[in-house]
């Protein structure tokens, strides 16, 4: 099968690699090392895998490595490096938002592109934003209280305080 | 200890940081040099005889290393186990085949092992491996596999695998007293776990010739039925746990490691196997589906009198855990109530279904889900309020269990609990008149054991070390499957020689290094090894407190242990830094370490006919209520508020103990609503999230959990047991509160909107 050379940005990093056509960014990025993204069920059912490609959260099993070419990857270990992604980090590990730990990296990648478009929601619009990222430890409260919470602060910065 | 410094703080996680950052490596997540993929081909039928398999073609593919039948097992049948080490003879232990033999008995059964330099070899060889089968007609329905002549699952006479029973008082006379009796038949679904990850690990062999398993397991245990299979001594197989990305009891079995240790065993090379989604789901356990009859007699006031119930559990295709999660089923299925006149039986049954062992509740939710239907059904019948009725029965402190007569010494919180569950309810959601939605609320309370079954002799052992700069090393083999396992091993130490978490490093789940601490199952490890954790920290504590009494020269209980000082505890300015006495201790010999070994109350193993005494060293007590709305158009339930309210004694970390009784009730609400692996003929037809739906974010209240703290529970600090019983008392909670809302009661789980829509239409679907 013939491979590809495609070069794309893992957290602000350059990256060269080839891939076969047929390789899923996740498969891809494992093979580069990138193993704090989660592979949960390969199908783009539960979220583990989550990413942001291009400025967008994205379920990787089901998105094409190719696709990734010439575009700009973020992975949980590059939200150190973003303010917003720290936030949300730090926030989930104060809310006790983390038992098992394997939903972590797409939960945050969800509520950051999330937070990005919207900086302003209210908690059920969090509820239905991360609702593609499946959690079976939590149930989901605490998760929605550090996103919550990290939003809060936009709330206090001046938006409609909307509970 | 005047007052607590860690303990009872919601502090962050020792692990929460790397689980964050994406650092900590799962079972999936570690790769070696050379390392080969496993694949494991699978029985495509429920019931089969295996006529011949030809591995031929696949071995000759290049890039195949090894292929591997049952016939290259060294011994292929032992015995399930799960980590005990005391002998509980016949009735519990079943057949643990490795590799299918002859016959298959679940769709899914692993027949052939294949290791190969890539995963699509590995694939491509499992379709090369030609297995002829002859299909047998197999038995699906446990009440079918129950009757004489039945199709035979295994290789006995009966497909009946365990009885349980448990009796007191007159049965007969009970009912006749009786002014109302209630009958009903409840049925409960296969359930599947839903760890997000799948089953994983890697093994190879080390310089010295050891086999090493890196997996996530509940039970690092098992590394002595791995060294059973292959026939090495049991100190020549090491597991090294790993933190698990979540269990519930579907870790508690052998999973990927037997096929890793005889592929690396044959092949010298590093293995990793990790299973798909479909795979995880097609043939790992699932919790046990019951048929439960129930005929219950109370008296005009509400006084139960009499309880018959007879549960019928599938099993599934072989034993592992079945008959030990009937006996729960068995032991639970009078609930917390008392009840003068009691019979139960339980059988567990064989079946060519996937087979079922511990599940997150391991036998308390099923009969939970019949009885609080039935106490529900009798407080509509009786008109008396929900709560009261409870009341009036629930089990006090000093009362027995009416199943075992088991009597509850220290402090039963279910009248406490019960009552605040249901006033947390608070005022009563509006609900506009056209708005085609009935607004209902209900209650359940329930009990359920933690820490193991006392005839087992359950133990955990820890080890402590105090370095001389201060800091603090710990060593347990407590495996962690989210729950903050080792976290809370961390805080317990933290606490008892003066340091911050930070000063505390914990070193656990391996079988050659690190103290063995049991299995994380059975909601053992706050009390287990907890208990054997408090105990090291307080032995060393001891010792240090005692050097430092000579250096201040003051009275040793006139001593505290604070912010990494010693401290007299009625002039706080005269103190001696804890390295310091660190110091001295090391230089007159005195060892600052402590292994210490935490036994629980052991009985023999009981009369399995007649259940009695005392089976688990202690319970733990809790309620929910829930407000729902029913759409009387659809079908579809939504939970407005769920209240979550447990006596968990002493909650050592409030942020933990609220995770497990959210994610516990949400865990629950699942198997209420949503949750069901449906088997046709054994064939598996939800092997997906598509199909096996899990609560979402969507979907859920925010959980509102009431953590009452008796100080009654056994562990440390006076600390019980939370992961399972949070979860076992939901389902009931919402069926009632459905029947509330619209008067419907349904008797088997999940409540599905089509059940629903079909008992509220029933008149129109008739037609």
């Amino acid at each position: 099968m013939e491979e590809y050379r495609i070069e794309l940005t893992v957290n602000d990093e350059k990256i060269i690699g080839t891939a076969k056509a047929e390789e899923s960014l996740l498969k891809f990025l494992r093979r580069h090392g990138f193993s704090e993204v989660k592979c949960g069920c390969e199908k783009g059912e539960c979220g583990t895998c989550t990413v942001i490609l291009d400025k967008k959260a994205i379920k990787s099993c089901i998105t094409l490595a190719l696709r990734a070419d010439h575009k700009e990857v973020w992975t949980v270990k590059g939200m150190e490096k973003l303010e917003l992604g720290r936030k949300l980090q730090e926030s989930f590990v104060n809310h006790g938002a983390i038992q098992c730990g394997f939903c972590t990296p797409g939960m945050i990648l969800t509520a950051k592109d999330y937070l990005d478009k919207n900086p302003l929601p209210n908690r059920e619009e969090i509820k239905k934003a991360i609702s593609g990222n499946l959690c079976r430890c939590t149930g989901y409260k605490k998760i929605v209280d550090a996103i919550y919470d990290v939003a809060g602060e936009n709330h206090k910065l001046g938006g409609d305080i909307d509970v | 200890m005047s007052e607590f410094k860690i303990v009872g703080k919601p502090i962050p996680r020792h692990d929460a940081w790397s689980k964050v950052t994406g650092d900590l490596k799962y079972a999936d997540d570690f790769t070696m040099p050379g390392m080969l993929f496993a694949k494991v081909l699978r029985s495509k039928y429920p019931a089969a005889k295996i006529i011949s398999i030809d591995t031929g073609k696949a071995e000759q593919l290049d890039g195949v290393r090894a292929v591997l039948t049952a016939k290259d097992v060294p011994h292929n049948e032992t015995v399930t186990k799960f980590g005990q080490s005391t002998e509980v003879g016949k009735g519990f232990e079943g057949l643990y085949r490795v590799l299918a033999e002859k016959k298959v008995r679940f769709m899914g059964e692993a027949v052939a092992l294949v290791a190969a330099e890539t995963e699509e070899i590995a694939e491509e060889a499992l379709d090369l491996i030609e297995v002829k089968y002859e299909p047998l007609t197999g038995v699906f329905d446990p009440l079918e596999a129950i009757k004489p002549g039945a199709y035979l699952v295994g290789e006995s006479k009966s497909n009946i695998i365990g009885e349980f029973g448990c009796q007191q008082g007159d049965l007969e006379k009970g009912f006749a007293q009786a002014d109302v009796i209630i009958e009903d038949t409840y049925k409960v679904p296969f359930v599947d776990h839903a760890y997000l990850e799948p089953e994983a690990g890697i093994s190879w062999i080390d310089d010295y010739g050891i086999l090493i398993i890196r997996v996530s397991t509940q039970v690092i245990e098992h590394f002595r039925d791995v060294a059973d299979v292959l026939g090495l001594p049991h100190n020549k197989v090491r597991y090294i746990g790993t933190m698990m990305g979540g269990g519930f009891g579907g870790k508690e079995d052998i999973t990927v490691e037997t096929y890793l240790a005889l592929l690396t065993w044959k092949t010298k090379k590093p293995v990793r196997l990790v299973y798909t989604r479909e795979e995880s789901i097609l043939c790992h356990s699932k919790r046990h589906p019951l048929v439960m009859k129930y005929k219950v007699g109370a008296k005009k006031d509400g006084k139960l009198i009499a309880l018959d119930a007879d549960l019928i559990s599938d099993a599934g295709a072989y034993p592992y855990l079945s008959p030990w999660v009937t006996l729960y089923a068995t032991v639970n299925a009078a609930g917390p109530y008392c009840i003068p006149n009691v019979k139960v039986r339980a059988h567990c049954v064989l079946t060519n279904n996937t087979f079922t062992s511990a599940n997150r509740g391991f036998g308390a939710p099923q009969p939970n889900f019949a009885y609080e239907s039935i106490m529900d059904e009798l407080s509509h019948k009786l008109n008396i309020d929900p709560l009261e009725i409870r009341r009036r029965n629930c089990l006090t402190t000093g009362k027995a269990l009416a199943t075992t007569g088991q009597v509850f010494k220290t402090y039963v919180a279910l009248p406490e609990v019960a009552e605040k569950a249901w006033k947390a309810l608070g005022e009563s959601t509006e609900c506009k008149k056209d708005e085609g939605r009935k607004i209902g609320r209900g209650l359940a309370i329930g009990l359920m054991s933690y820490g193991r079954m006392t005839f087992l002799h359950d133990s955990s052992r820890c080890y402590v070390r105090l370095e001389s700069d201060g800091s603090i090393l710990i060593r347990s083999g407590i495996p962690d499957l989210g729950g903050g396992q080792i976290s809370l091993l961390c805080q317990i130490v933290a606490e008892e020689l003066g340091v911050p978490t930070s000063r505390v490093k914990i070193y656990h789940s391996d079988t050659a290094l690190t103290p063995l601490a049991g299995t994380t199952t059975a909601t053992r490890q706050t009390y287990m090894s907890g208990n054997a954790t408090l105990k090291a920290a307080r032995e060393i504590r001891n010792r240090i407190l005692n050097k430092a009494a000579e250096i201040l020269n003051v009275n040793q209980d006139k001593l505290d242990l604070i912010n990494e000082k010693v401290i007299v505890n009625y002039d706080p300015s005269q103190y001696v830094p804890l390295v310091k006495v660190i110091q001295v201790c090391n230089a007159d010999g005195i060892e600052l370490f402590c292994e210490a070994q935490f036994n629980a109350p052991s009985t023999m193993v009981p009369d399995l006919s007649n259940i009695r005494g005392m089976t688990f060293p202690d319970f733990t007590f809790g309620a929910q209520a829930v407000e729902i709305a029913v759409d009387t158009e659809t079908g579809q339930v939504e939970i407005l508020k769920l209240v979550t309210c447990y006596d968990v004694g002493k909650a050592i970390n409030p942020l933990s103990v609220e995770g497990q009784m959210e994610g516990g009730s949400i865990y629950g609400m699942g198997y209420a609503l949503t949750e069901e692996v449906i088997m046709e003929k054994g064939m598996t037809m939800t092997p997906s999230f598509a199909e096996y739906i899990i609560p979402t974010a969507a979907d859920v209240p925010d959980v509102k959990a009431i953590l009452v703290e008796s100080g009654g529970g056994l562990g440390p600090y006076g600390a019980k047991g939370i992961g399972e019983p949070s979860c076992s008392i939901i389902a009931p909670a919402i069926l009632n509160a459905i029947y509330d809302a619209v008067g419907v009661r349904i008797k088997s789980l999940p409540a599905t909107p089509e059940k629903i829509i079909r008992a509220l239409k029933s008149d129109y679907f008739r037609k």
